[in-house]
């Protein structure tokens, strides 16, 4: 194995890659010669035609079981008038695709995809030019249709007998000509997944899935605690399973490679091994205490208009508030994955990261080689609905590959899942309003206590622990998102003070930040409704002066009938509210407005979420039901983080290492999710992926509000916090 | 190594492991090549490993091969890409997934529902879905899919 011969290694692996996961036929575009460019500012970074008229499209951005595949497939084949069958992707391959950025934040389409548009488009034109010189007609006699150009005389070719090796060697036209919504016959229409066919019959293959011959498995043991540090181990102790090829030791990072995977998972689980006492974690009981004292490294002043502290000072009507959103983990269903083979000083490694090109120079950091000299190729794997452990799995996997000098799959068990995972952080909100003399909003004040940092490297785990470096730091997310408020009031201070540490390794899930600072937000806007006398919708359109947000609103209100809903009575022992919530997403793009309709038992304290109404809209809809899909993910998904979910930790580790220690929305507590899609074909597209999370638990705090007349601030809502609250009620 | 003999999707295989207690799960994937059936929890917790042993929807990934003894049906021996199941049809004109990972439950489980119960009402299906653990939320098109299937 150590003879392999890097050309080799690398087409074997694009093989593998196109041969195991893309429905790619055998007319595959392969550059003319030398390697292909990665530079997302030419089209043949995204582009290659084949002289059949088959498309690859390499996309820096990839499908995390979101369905973007399918949607970019119409974008690019909409363009350049194709039929989507003639259309493939090859997704986050270090060395074919372009470095988009990472996978995230609903951005797929809505940077991703417009950069493949107008790639798309100036390859459209470049085409059509080649036509017309070599057809010798004017190019506005010409038609391209289905993937074929047709000039007035009637001749008839495919786009791809005017494509060679320097048609598309060119690069992209910033404001090209891009085909008018009017003329689209894919884009807006809800063409059935691409995916889905493969994954209902088991002939899909996941990055669980993907093997390499030789391939060896390997599990790695982890510290009892996060600060543990390895004191011994016996590697006798599993000298009885079958087929241990090697328990690798570097530093505190162990971990077992075995001939199967069986005896893989055994020898993990058998291994005698002594770790250090640690006991560093904070109290959990006290966690907000600890969030509370713990250094504040800087202030974030996201929002400033007027003077809020003057206002608050000299008006004597005041509200205040505080706000808890408790540490949550990703949970992907299946546990990270990769695969990685580490032969003559390079490193190749199969993951189903959202970012590979981020991964590729964090793992040449810990393997102390160029970047050069590692290539990340992404493969599918259970949704990941942000940063989970795929790029530490990726690490674990490049670490034993190079000890064992094979390649190596990790596949990391459920408790390692949910144990080292990266977390949403613990986030604390405190508000403050003045109200003036006719109940108007005098002032508002917001204080976010949120880890320091940005979307940037997370630390590796395995790299850690191993003395190694993998270029992380703290990475939160983008949370400081959506702190500032989309209303307009006389005087605002929104303030965010940035710690410099925070318990559980953070980083991003679904929506980091919006959804904590638009449950504070819309929870506080709420209160001051009440505290007025104000229904919340009227509130709401009394402070925006975005008519786009306000037709919205009015849109939900007649979805969901807001105006004529029943009076809650509230001395009945079931008792029923609903509560509305609003976002535009980071104050620039998709609206989402959203109404939940609840039930509170009195007596068993039972709180259920029977129905959510949801507008929407992100502009220009490429795939409706797709988008569909992704809308009733995000409540669904995001109704089980607020009612059920939070991560338990003593101080030496996570304890919710299972299902069982932390459960999740089953069958019988789904909600409906009714959905008014507002299409809009002239304006730019937006994302769909993530904004809607942001409404779901004030909207749903709303609804107790109006049920009990209590107010939930403390995510999750579990029935013990409910109990609490409504004890007192 | 020892060998076993089993029945997996209508054929006699043989397949030779160290230990007898080998899960299932582990069995189907590396020693068969089957895809269907996946790895989520290891704890019989989330159902993404559920195949049929004798028509029962069972957990692969905490059943070991020694106690196995019926005949083993798996995603991909439910139906075909030319003939597919009625669950696997409505799945796909319900769009009934995101990321896919834990529809092998889904369909398996709820093959083994309409078996016994072809006409299931929609707390029923919920009912017996309600150990299939899906992170994406994709529950409602889920629940369609099989009542979709069921015709009713």
């Amino acid at each position: 194995m150590n003879q392999i011969d890097r050309r080799s290694l690398l087409q074997a692996g694009c093989a593998l890659v196109v041969s195991f996961c893309l429905p790619l036929s055998s007319s595959t575009a392969k550059p003319a010669s030398g390697p292909k460019t990665v530079s997302p500012d030419r089209v043949d970074g995204f582009l290659a035609i084949t002289r059949d008229g088959h498309i690859t499209v390499y996309s820096g951005k990839v499908d995390l079981g979101t369905g973007v595949r399918t949607a970019l497939t119409q974008i690019v084949a909409e363009e350049l008038d194709v039929p989507m069958s003639h259309v493939s992707l090859v997704e986050g391959d270090t060395a074919l695709t372009p470095d988009q950025g990472v996978t995230s934040g609903s951005l797929s389409i809505q940077n991703g995809g417009m950069q493949l548009r107008r790639a798309a488009a100036t390859a459209r034109w470049a085409v059509l030019r080649r036509a017309a010189a070599r057809l010798r007609q004017d190019i506005s006699t010409l038609s391209l249709h289905e993937g074929v150009i047709t000039a007035k005389n009637g001749k008839r070719l495919p786009i791809g007998e005017f494509v060679d090796g320097t048609t598309l060697a060119i690069d992209i036209t910033k404001d090209v000509q891009e085909k008018s919504p009017h003329a689209y016959t894919i884009v807006g229409k809800s063409v059935p997944r691409l995916d889905i066919p493969d994954k209902v019959n088991g002939r899909f293959t996941f990055m669980q899935d993907f093997k390499l011959p030789d391939m060896l498995h390997g599990r790695v043991v982890r510290p009892s605690g996060f600060g543990a540090t390895l004191v011994s181990y016996n590697e006798s102790s599993v000298a009885d399973i079958p087929g241990i090829v090697k328990v690798v030791r570097i530093n505190n990072f162990l971990g077992v490679v075995a001939k199967s995977e069986w005896s893989a998972i055994k020898a993990a689980q058998q291994l005698a091994v002594t770790w250090s006492k640690w006991e560093g974690l904070p109290d959990q009981s006290r966690i907000w205490q600890h969030v509370r004292s713990t250094p504040v490294v800087r202030d974030d002043v996201t929002s400033r208009t007027g003077d809020s502290r003057f206002a608050l000072a000299s008006t004597a009507s005041k509200l205040a508030a505080t706000y808890e959103f408790a540490i949550h983990t990703h949970g992907s269903i299946g546990p990270s994955c990769s695969v990685a083979i580490f032969a003559e000083g390079k490193l190749t490694c199969w993951t189903a990261s959202q970012a590979t090109h981020d991964l590729r120079k964090q793992l040449a950091a810990t393997l102390a080689i160029p970047d050069s000299d590692v290539r990340c190729i992404y493969v599918e794997g259970a949704g990941c609905y942000g940063r989970n452990g795929h790029e530490d799995a990726a690490a674990d996997a490049a670490l034993l590959s190079r000890a064992v000098g094979k390649p190596v799959r990790v596949q990391w068990m459920r408790a390692d899942e949910h144990g080292w995972d990266p977390k949403g952080p613990p986030t604390l909100l405190d508000m403050r309003a003045a109200i003036d003399n006719v109940g108007g909003v005098a002032a508002w004040e917001s204080e976010l206590c949120v880890p320091d940092g940005t979307a940037g490297f997370v630390t590796l785990v395995g790299s850690e622990l191993a003395g190694l470096d993998s270029l992380g730091k703290l990475s939160p997310g983008g949370v400081l998102n959506d702190l500032a408020v989309p209303y307009v009031f006389p005087n605002v201070t929104t303030t965010a003070h940035r710690l410099a540490s925070t318990p559980l390794r953070p980083a991003w899930i679904r929506s980091p930040g919006r959804l904590q600072n638009t449950f504070s937000n819309e929870s506080f806007l709420d209160e001051i409704a009440a505290a007025t006398d104000t229904d919340p919708l009227d509130i709401r359109l009394r402070y925006l002066t975005d008519d786009r947000g306000k037709e919205l609103l009015e849109r939900l209100a007649k979805l969901s009938k807001w105006r004529e809903r029943p009076k809650s009575d509230r001395g009945a022992n079931i008792v029923t509210g609903r509560g509305l919530a609003y976002v535009k997403y980071e104050l620039v793009r998709t609206y989402v407005g959203a109404v939940a309709e609840v039930e509170v038992n009195r007596k068993t304290r039972q709180l259920a979420v029977k129905r959510f109404y949801v507008a929407h809209d992100c502009g220009q809809i490429i795939n409706p039901d797709g988008l569909r899909n992704q809308i009733e993910g995000c409540i669904v998904q995001t109704v089980s983080r607020t009612l059920k979910e939070q991560v338990t930790f003593d101080r030496s580790m996570v304890t919710s290492l299972d299902w069982a220690s932390y459960p999740i929305l089953t069958f019988p507590e789904i909600p409906e999710v009714v959905i008014d899609l507002i299409d809009r074909p002239e304006e730019v597209p937006w994302g769909g992926g993530e904004p809607a999370c942001a409404v779901v638990p004030s909207a749903i705090a709303g609804a107790v509000f109006e049920a009990t007349g209590v107010r939930l601030r403390s995510v999750p809502f579990t029935p013990a916090n409910v109990l609490a609250e409504l004890g007192g009620a | 190594m020892a060998t076993t003999a089993l029945n997996v999707n209508g054929s006699t295989v043989s397949v030779a492991v160290d230990d007898p207690d080998t899960r299932l799960l582990y069995v189907l994937r590396n020693e068969l090549g089957l895809h269907g059936p996946r790895f989520g929890c290891g704890l019989g917790q989330c159902g993404a490993c559920t195949v049929h042993v004798d028509g029962a929807a069972i957990r692969s990934c905490v059943t070991p091969l020694s106690a196995v003894k019926g005949k083993i049906v798996t995603l991909e021996g439910l139906g075909t890409n030319a003939k597919p199941h009625p669950l696997q049809e409505a799945f796909v004109q319900e769009q009934a997934l995101q990321c896919g990972y834990c529809i092998n439950g889904m369909i398996m489980q709820s093959a083994a529902l309409l078996a016994r119960n072809p006409k299931p009402n929609e707390g029923e299906v919920k009912a017996e879905l309600a150990n299939n653990l899906c992170r994406c939320g994709t529950h409602l098109r889920i629940v369609r899919a099989v009542l979709r299937a069921a015709g009713t």
